[in-house]
């Protein structure tokens, strides 16, 4: 799950790290009240939306009076913000982050996140912040600098001072920096992060370190035992389709072909979409039915593949596993049936009495055609689709 | 021979009272697995499906010798489960269970590791020597006793390439489903490791998905280590480019991760590989084929 930015902070501030004064609105008229708090004669206007890219996408403005704040504000909220991180569609705009802007010295990049090969939280730092931080990595891998967690000990500060150093920071900035690391530290613990980015983080021109931008990311698995956390999910960031998905436990991901598929498995349904590519089709999604692919399950993927208008068919393949075919053949049957399907479907049943699952589809009198095996059921949705279209 | 576990391993169960972990002991002891008793808190001295019910792990192991535990606990109980199972001095810990926090598996992977336990899984179908012993969650019928080690970190991927497996008749020595986790407990490296020593399997097969870097691991392990023919998979080619925040996911996989990345990595390593999911089986036969062939050669 993704924090907004000025969810982000407001985290942050609870964990001492120091982040610029900042309010947010809903509604333009709350614009003068923000303005008037936090006093000054600029401020920075800020689209709420869970993607990068926003200033080069217009997301991020400087407004030296109230008025084009207010103006900022109202074109902002209710927009589509569109970036390069984000599809055709984009992301909706429905809260403006304005905070008192900054006069910056330079601009830091500050990341931690788990590590799958060392299996430990890793602290990234460089010199280098600002947008471009992708290809420096890529291009010069050695000014990116790293400090790996203990999971015993934690942070230590011998790594905040290796880190400040190295980020070329003096004086009392490098207290400022142990700060914030201790704080992003003591939160990723506490708060299941599983990322955290402040890109950048800014050395002010009187010397002070802030935290300009904020992006964290939480663990799903961890929501459980953090409420307080669970309602800060923002459902109008994800794909409508996919929110309708989970709330029937079938995870759906959106791709732009014309194959529906519905597979039980992460795995075997990526290795169903590659499959399908493979012999000259193109998947309209990836759906995972889950290990139980009862009827009821069935018939809401079912609904949700065909609610995506380019779906010409589906391919459904079902692994039975230790469930029964015959059973989920009958699941598949009553779907069909519940749903009114007018696209093609063929199903390729195998495991436990796939025989007589694949039986029971023949008989059905409904417009489902049978597969024998893998590679059979992919070329033959395909070429049904192909003759259709 | 196979790997970790055979029929003489002597196999519990935690949460072995629970619907989970009923419906797959019974499937378990059916298929012949040396299953010993179980462990649910609040009902040791019980007896659940003829076996022997235990409060704790201890007494699991002082009362029945149980060498090897499955876990279908709640995912919210299995750090505490593991550690449980670790202390215990259990050598081999399986974990069933989806959805455990990563931060949680961070810790008990570290702990495991101190007290040199092999931890499978967890979100994985778990592992078995087929004819001998089913620690897990995977149809029993589908495997049959033979020469090829499989490693997968898929679940339903895992069975397709067994079945392909047994229907070619090559059957396998051990298969071993690590999970799709960002903290696997075993990893390939790991596992080919283990295939690679073992005298009952002639050849591997490995089965990845986009995302981490395991596979790409895997290849270096396999080009350096690995003397038996490999066959691998990806799947994920078609897969959408993660939706993601910021740039440090990006920036900690440097360059890797994607499908294609994980093929190149692997053919640079000398594994044989397949487009299809339904040719895994029929590369390894191929694979295996050419190696008769040169063998035969140099006979004559």
């Amino acid at each position: 799950m993704n924090l907004h930015e000025y969810q982000a902070k407001a985290l942050f501030a609870e964990y001492g790290i120091q982040v610029p004064a900042y309010g947010v609105v809903r509604k333009p008229e709350e614009v003068d009240e923000v303005v008037a708090r936090l006093g000054g004669d600029r401020w920075v206007v800020k689209a709420q939306a869970h993607t990068g890219g926003r200033g080069k996408a217009g997301g991020v403005r400087i407004a030296d009076d109230v008025e084009s704040v207010r103006a900022m504000a109202t074109a902002m909220l209710g927009m589509r913000l569109v970036t390069y991180q984000t599809d055709a569609r984009g992301k909706p705009v429905n809260e403006v982050l304005i905070e008192s802007p900054c006069d910056i010295d330079r601009e830091l990049y500050l990341g931690m996140v788990i590590d799958r090969a060392t299996r430990r939280v890793v602290i990234m730092a460089s010199q280098e912040g600002g947008v471009d931080i992708e290809q420096v990595a890529a291009q010069s891998p050695e000014k990116i600098l790293r400090a790996t967690l203990h999971p015993l000990v934690g942070l230590q500060p011998f790594q905040c001072r290796d880190l400040a150093f190295g980020l070329g920071l003096q004086g009392d900035q490098i207290k400022q920096f142990g700060r914030i690391l201790d704080g992003l530290a003591r939160a990723f613990a506490a708060e299941d992060l599983g990322l955290v980015e402040i890109n950048p983080l800014v050395v002010t021109q009187g010397g002070e370190l802030l935290v300009l931008d904020a992006k964290v990311n939480i663990d799903d698995n961890a929501l459980y035992r953090h409420p307080r956390t669970r309602e800060l999910r923002d459902l109008r960031q994800e794909d409508p389709r996919e929110v309708e998905a989970s709330e029937w436990d079938l995870s759906y991901i959106a791709l732009d072909g014309n194959i529906g598929c519905m597979v039980n498995g992460a795995g075997l349904a990526m290795a169903t979409m590659d499959l399908i590519k493979l012999v000259g089709g193109s998947p309209a999604n990836f759906l995972d039915v889950g290990g139980t692919a009862t009827r009821e399950r069935v018939a809401e993927a079912f609904k949700i593949i065909l609610a995506d208008s380019n779906v010409k068919g589906v391919l459904v393949n079902i692994f039975g596993g230790i469930v029964r075919c015959d059973i989920i053949a009958e699941g598949i049957i009553g779907a069909v049936e519940e749903v009114h399907i007018n696209v093609p479907v063929v199903v390729r049943l195998e495991g436990t009495n796939a025989d007589i699952g694949r039986e029971l589809l023949r008989k059905s009198g409904l417009k489902i055609i049978a597969a024998e095996d893998l590679t059979g059921a992919a070329q033959k949705i395909v070429s049904i689709v192909e003759e259709t279209t | 021979m196979s790997i970790l576990i055979d029929k003489t391993t002597r196999v519990i169960c935690q949460g072995f009272t629970g619907k989970q972990g009923t419906f797959h002991s019974e499937q378990a002891i059916a298929y012949g697995t040396n299953m010993v008793g179980g462990v649910t808190p609040g009902k040791g001295g019980q007896t659940h499906l003829g076996l022997p019910v235990f409060d704790t792990v201890k007494q699991a192991v002082a009362g029945a010798g149980a060498e090897a535990t499955v876990i279908y606990v709640p995912a919210p109980f299995c750090k505490d489960a593991v550690l449980e199972a670790i202390d215990a001095g259990l050598r081999l810990v399986v974990c069933i269970t989806e959805g455990i926090p990563t931060l949680d598996m961070l810790e008990v992977k570290y702990v495991a590791d101190e007290a040199g336990v092999r931890l499978i899984g967890p979100n994985c179908p778990g592992i078995i020597t087929p004819g001998q012993c089913k620690i897990g969650i995977m149809p029993g019928y589908i495997h049959m006793p033979g020469k090829v080690g499989i490693v997968s970190r898929s679940g339903t991927l895992t069975y397709e390439a067994v079945k392909q497996t047994t229907d070619l008749g090559m059957g396998q020595s051990t298969c071993i489903g690590i999970g799709g986790d960002p903290i696997p407990g075993s990893s390939f490296v790991d596992c080919l490791k283990l295939f690679n020593e073992d005298p009952a399997t002639e050849a591997i097969l490995m089965v990845g998905e986009i995302g981490g870097t395991a596979e790409e691991e895997a290849a270096e392990f396999i080009r350096s280590h690995v003397e038996k023919p490999v066959v691998a998979y990806i799947a994920g080619v078609t897969a959408p480019k993660g939706k993601r925040m910021g740039h440090a996911g990006a920036i900690i996989a440097g360059g890797k991760g994607t499908a294609a990345e994980k093929f190149a990595a692997l053919e640079a390593a000398g594994v044989a590989t397949t487009r299809s999911p339904a040719e895994m089986g029929v590369r390894l036969r191929e694979v295996l084929s050419t190696l008769d062939h040169q063998h035969g050669d140099v006979v004559v």
